[in-house]
């Protein structure tokens, strides 16, 4: 699986760190086994040399040189473990069972350590002795060794196997926490999977559970239970929204029903009562506009709660743009402000066509209000790196920074806009729209030429072509 | 022509169906799902208007049911229901058209006119007529008292759409949702302009104007 996720993990991160530190620790005891081990063989060597040492100086101030040398000879003739060398002043070899001075690889605290070779089991072997100098009177050398030999074969395998052993240990961690980091990568991911459909509105989904009972499973439960519950709020929301929609509707449609008999009445009874027509039509007029702001509050409503995504298909923004130019073409040429698109390929989300349209729609329409004659209002498409990009730019007076925020909510209008006509609603519709394709609308600077507003819808560039088709399947 | 009118809300049933009757159509009418049913089931009609919700059988599974008899007359839902996927629904299940209340009853009218007109087979035609404008669905061309007029894509398209309702109101949620094939409230009137723009083209120069603004409704192409 993916390797690089895998790394990023949590667990295979506390996985490497326990292992550095467990393979750190086992260097360090290893070490210092080594170091003691080590001290302690040399020290009871040591000892044994000093004690010779001491036994045959007593030997040469009591017996003279030549007193030591029998003894010396006497005492090599034994083959074990003990090494001699007596020489004189100029190290020719007066007695011991070492031929010639030896090669000196070190000298730890006044001893030698020294490569001699000894005739094992009729092979000439090297082997490692230890031993201390002793300076007799009148010039003579005394060399006192003891074979380490088996000591230094010990102490060079702690040397040799270390390494391995540390290497053995970051390898069999790094496995182990792979194995563990990719078992819960599996679990994370099947939570991570299904709340990734829940945020796109399929809220059906529920976390599995693998049945064990275990802290996984424990947070599986208690996303489960959150989202019944989130489940339930949002089926009350939509209910409440239904009903609200429905008990409305029937009572507006019964008004503009008998206004509209009343109207056709008085024209059916001819003359005289054209004036209380006109009257009745224009509260028609005014009963429109009430259903037109009901109608968008319901539509903002419904929207925002994004429960229901049925009509989400997989679609060009560059058509829908070119549509809502073409649509708003005329209406630019007639208020002499020029309209023109900057198209982009492969503009593609995932969305629902005549909301994305109304919200295109609401912008341009924006744009056209507020720029003056001879101005440009200019529709962008852009592909970015992680986003798609909508944008109508103007030459109007802009919105001050201060403002944007606030332009976006409910029924806001800004003091200079206050005549003119229009809802309210048409700015915190598109934000409602952005909402519910999880795109952010953005208010900022305009670049065409003369200033004024950018209004920017930046889709998510994923284009979640399953979701839709599930939601669409039920 | 006879409608069948499946409306619970009893004021805005009688409304219908007085309207419609004054319009000149034949009216039977339900008060809920199952009645509906068997009246769709039980004689022909020209068109049903059905609202969406019903008492004892929902509006969406009488149409349902309708299709799976084999009845296919055309079916205009209305709905006090919220819109984004309700009118996806409504069609999904075999409606023809959606209209969402409050409706203006000529809203009403000449949706159902276009929906009894879609109806009646007249043969495959690759020209249409009124008056002295030929508009030739071959050529894509549109010639007035024999004089070449010069169309753009979506003009040809919205004409066309008139002509083939030549005689009818057609309003411009009908036009936005057939020539442009949205369903949205354009805040500002745009239709209004692309009409005038037609009317320029068509009308311009000729004594008699083919193209009616119809008040309080929307427009009409007709030859007289």
């Amino acid at each position: 699986m993916r390797t690089g996720q895998l790394l990023r993990t949590q667990a295979f991160r506390i996985v490497l760190v326990y292992v550095l530190v467990f393979g750190f620790s086992v260097s360090a005891l290893l070490a210092f086994t080594y170091w003691n081990t080590r001290r302690t063989l040399d020290a009871q060597t040591d000892q044994i040399i000093e004690a010779e040492i001491t036994g045959l100086a007593e030997q040469y101030s009591h017996l003279g040189l030549r007193g030591l040398a029998e003894t010396v000879r006497a005492r090599s003739l034994h083959g074990g473990q003990a090494l001699y060398l007596l020489s004189d002043g100029l190290r020719h070899t007066i007695a011991g069972n070492l031929d010639a001075w030896p090669q000196t690889v070190a000298t730890p605290n006044n001893f030698v350590e020294f490569d001699y070779e000894r005739p094992v089991e009729g092979k000439l072997e090297t082997r490692r002795a230890r031993g201390r100098m002793f300076a007799l009177s009148g010039d003579f050398v005394l060399l006192v060794a003891q074979d380490v030999h088996e000591r230094y074969l010990t102490t060079r395998m702690f040397t040799t196997t270390l390494p391995w052993t540390v290497a053995l240990i970051l390898l069999l961690g790094l496995g182990g926490g792979a194995l563990m980091s990719q078992n819960m990568l599996r679990r994370l991911d099947a939570i991570n999977r299904t709340s990734g459909d829940i945020i796109k509105g399929d809220l059906t989904r529920r976390v599995p559970l693998a049945g064990s009972g275990d802290e996984f499973d424990l947070l599986a439960e208690n996303l489960n239970r959150m989202l019944d519950r989130i489940e339930r709020l949002m089926k009350g929301l939509r209910e409440v929204t239904d009903s609200v929609a429905h008990d409305l509707r029937t009572p507006l449609n019964r008004l503009r029903n008998r206004l509209e008999e009343s109207v056709a009445r008085l024209n059916a009874g001819g003359g005289g009562s054209g004036n209380m027509a006109n009257e009745i039509e224009r509260a028609i007029v005014e009963t429109d506009q009430l259903i037109g702001t009901f109608n968008a509050l319901l539509l903002i409503a419904e929207t925002d709660a994004g429960t229901t995504r049925a009509s989400m298909v997989a679609l060009d923004l560059g058509e829908v743009a070119a549509d809502v130019m073409e649509l708003y073409e005329p209406l630019a040429e007639e208020r002499q402000v020029s309209l023109t698109l900057v198209p982009a390929a492969d503009v593609m989300v995932d969305g629902n066509r005549s909301l994305i349209a109304q919200a295109m729609a609401n912008l341009v329409d924006n744009a056209i209000k507020y720029t003056p004659e001879g101005g440009q209002v200019r529709i962008g498409l852009a592909v970015k790196d992680r986003f798609v990009e909508m944008s109508v730019a103007d030459s109007g007076p802009g919105i001050p920074a201060e403002d944007r925020a606030r332009v976006v909510e409910r029924f806001v209008r800004l003091e200079a806009s206050r005549n003119s006509p229009g809802t309210g609603l048409g700015l915190s519709l598109v934000s409602a729209v952005a909402h519910f394709h999880n795109a952010a609308l953005v208010l900022e600077d305009s670049d065409v030429a003369g200033g004024g507003l950018k209004a920017v819808l930046r889709f998510p560039r994923t284009v979640l072509r399953t979701a839709s088709l599930k939601s669409a399947a039920e | 022509m006879r409608i069948l009118v499946v409306e619970d809300d009893l004021e805005a049933q009688r409304y219908l169906v007085q309207g419609l009757k004054e319009s000149g159509h034949v009216v039977d009418e339900a008060a809920d799902g199952e009645s509906g049913l068997a009246l769709a089931l039980s004689r022909p009609y020209d068109v049903a208007i059905i609202d969406r919700m019903l008492p004892l059988k929902d509006g969406l599974k009488v149409v349902a049911e309708m299709r799976e008899h084999g009845n296919s007359t055309p079916v205009l839902f209305l709905s006090a229901l919220s819109e984004v996927d309700d009118r996806v629904k409504g069609l999904k299940a075999g409606g023809d058209d959606y209209l969402t209340k409050p409706y203006a009853f000529v809203e009403l009218l000449a949706r159902v006119d276009a929906l009894m007109r879609r109806r009646s087979p007249v043969g495959v035609k690759t020209r249409l007529d009124v008056g002295d404008l030929e508009l030739d669905l071959l050529t894509r061309g549109a010639k007035r008292s024999g004089t070449d007029i010069d169309l753009q894509p979506r003009e040809f398209r919205l004409l066309e759409y008139l002509m083939r309702h030549a005689g009818q109101v057609v309003t411009r949620t009908m036009l936005l949702e057939s020539v442009w094939e949205y369903h949205f409230d354009p805040q500002t009137n745009v239709i209004d302009v692309h009409i005038s723009r037609l009317r320029a083209k068509i009308d311009k120069g000729f004594e008699a104007p083919l193209l009616h603004t119809v008040r309080g409704a929307g427009y009409m192409i007709r030859a007289h």
